[in-house]
């Protein structure tokens, strides 16, 4: 018995090892590329065979964050096309998701399938036909045009995750509203909306961070007027100015990163355990 | 009037007691289920108009010759050219999603059943990071990491852990595939700890107590449980990668790539409709076979319930 409690504690701190090990590794192979791309923001000069940047500096960021600078034009034209998203998506989905979520629809399944295969197809050739169709019609290059396609690329999340949250909504609540004498209507917006505000407000968050980091699409239809961030990061990346593609980047991370820490105050156990049923 | 007398017993029965008491009389005449197709009616139209038509387009003009005529030349010119790249997608897709598999049913499964509180507080925390880290941001990331002078080489080179001149360049189809695992793992690992949370956790204890080891429980009670789950986000990633453009044309632009770096190319440098469509063709077959195989599996968890 005198040797069985040091046996423990000792067994305890050794299993220590692999675990730090286990989460060490992981810990350098998710912040090890963040690291390189802050640094890579803050560096003036670096190359090889240099581990780390000569010199720091803010130069590059002054040039960012010039009132008339294209990344400043394209962080507007990125944050009005995402805002617009995702008044469209909540427009067509938080009917959709109620419908899904309590009303005995025919070809339930089918119908929460058909919102799935925007993204359940590989969408660059769509993409392309799209964009073939918009030139005729005028929308390639357009804010319009791109809004189109965010939509429907970020239907998925808003009418599953509406219809998910409005599915964990308690019944009774609304049938005794309806007991009282509610209408459809008034039940609706005072009962179950507010009870699934915060799956729908989950839901409008992934759509608009959908929309501010999709590339693809605008690539395709905002040709050539259209220059979002991503794009933009795209650019400079690919043209060897790793400053500004570090420092765009960063500017896209920011509401993407907020939002994870504090992703679970939106989207409970229940509901994401109902998403897609 | 009559034909309302008419349709409203064939309603009737279909509802819930509740509905019995008195409600607005519009909601009488329209039955339910219409009530419901005309709420999803505009995102269903939204999907058919910018979805589906160019969908249906694409397939038709992978078969169709500059002249509008039926041919096949469009479908062998792309496997004439693009036979090798075809097969490289598929292998990295496929490869990706096994290892996201395993590593997000691993800290899942960690989260679930891990005894030490503070592992995992810090796995919870420390897993999530790439989840809302854009596909192009993180393209770009590697971009910059894993070259041959890269951070991640400079890094094991400072530390002694090898030579300079062991120093090589991820960038080729092991950097795609080091994106795809880095950026989806936390998304399905995400879903799968969700659902493993809401399991009820009776039988997991049943079986500690019965003195199985947690690998088991995992293999054995957990896993099977969340299936469904893991089916769905494994499928939304494999058709996901599958769909990125920018992390191949950023990390491995050179031949063999990816065919949506092939297709970009049609349309970019030669305006070859046909032969991109063709490839985009053969994209569709590659989740068709995904969403079959779902499909399939999805019937039979019907019919097992």
């Amino acid at each position: 018995m005198t040797s069985f409690i040091p046996t423990r504690a000792l067994a305890q701190t050794f299993a220590w090892i692999p675990r730090g090990l286990a989460l060490g590794v992981l810990a350098f192979v998710i912040f090890g590329p963040l690291t390189n791309l802050g640094l890579w923001a803050v560096a003036e000069k670096w190359y090889f065979p240099h581990t780390l940047p000569l010199q720091y500096g803010f130069s590059f960021w002054e040039r960012v964050f010039a009132p008339r600078s294209n990344a400043m034009a394209s962080l507007a034209t990125s944050v009005t096309i995402a805002l617009l998203t995702v008044a469209a998506c909540l427009a067509v989905s938080v009917p959709a998701g109620y419908a899904l979520a309590r009303l005995r629809l025919p070809w339930r399944g089918a119908i929460l399938l058909a919102f799935l295969l925007p993204q359940a197809f590989p969408s660059v050739a769509v993409y392309i036909n799209v964009a073939h169709i918009f030139y005729t019609l005028g929308l390639n290059g357009t804010v319009a045009g791109v809004v189109l396609v965010h939509t429907v690329h970020g239907l998925v999340f808003s009418v599953w995750i509406t219809a998910a949250a409005f599915g964990a909504v308690d019944r009774s609540l609304e049938e005794a509203a309806r007991d009282m004498g509610a209408g459809p209507l008034r039940s609706f917006f005072g009962i179950t909306l507010p009870l699934a505000a915060p799956g729908v407000m989950a839901s409008s968050i992934f759509v608009f961070l959908e929309s501010l980091d999709e590339f693809t699409g605008t690539y395709f239809v905002g040709v050539p007027d259209i220059s979002t961030l991503p794009l933009l990061m795209f650019n400079a990346g690919m043209g060897g100015n790793f400053q500004i593609a570090a420092i765009t980047a960063l500017i896209l991370l920011v509401p993407s990163v907020g939002f994870m820490l504090v992703i679970e105050r939106f989207l409970k156990a229940d509901v994401l355990a109902k998403v897609g049923h | 009037m009559p034909t309302e007398a008419a349709g409203r017993p064939a309603t009737l029965p279909r509802s819930r007691g509740g509905d019995g008491a008195p409600a607005l009389p519009a909601a009488r005449i329209v039955p339910d289920w219409l009530w419901g197709v005309l709420l999803v009616m505009p995102a269903l139209a939204m999907v058919a108009l910018f979805f589906l038509y160019p969908l249906g387009l694409s397939a038709v003009s992978a078969f169709q010759g500059r002249d509008g005529g039926w041919t096949l030349a469009n479908v062998v010119k792309a496997f004439e050219l693009y036979s090798l790249d075809m097969a490289f997608t598929l292998a990295i897709v496929l490869l990706s999603s096994a290892l996201v598999a395993v590593l997000s049913v691993a800290i899942g499964g960690y989260l679930t059943l891990g005894e030490n509180r503070l592992a995992v507080t810090l796995l919870r925390w420390l897993y999530r990071w790439p989840l809302f880290i854009p596909f192009i941001v993180a393209a770009q990331m590697m971009r910059s990491f894993l070259a041959k002078n890269g951070l991640m080489n400079n890094l094991l080179i400072g530390s002694g852990v090898i030579e300079p001149l062991q120093a090589a360049s991820l960038l080729d189809w092991r950097g795609v595939v080091v994106t795809f695992v880095w950026k989806q793992t936390p998304f399905v690992a995400l879903m799968v700890a969700g659902a493993m949370a809401s399991l009820d956790r009776s039988t997991i204890e049943a079986a500690r107590d019965l003195g199985a080891g947690r690998l088991r429980i995992l293999g054995e009670i957990v896993v099977p449980q969340i299936r469904p789950t893991l089916t769905v986000g494994l499928i939304l990633s494999f058709v996901t990668m599958l769909s990125v453009m920018s992390v191949p044309m950023m990390i491995n632009p050179n031949s063999p790539t990816m065919i949506t770096v092939d297709m970009a190319y049609r349309i970019n440098a030669h305006g070859d409709y046909g032969v991109a469509n063709a490839l985009g063709f053969v994209s569709y077959a590659m989740a068709g076979l995904v969403g079959w195989f779902y499909l399939r599996h999805g019937v039979r968890q019907g019919g097992a319930r």
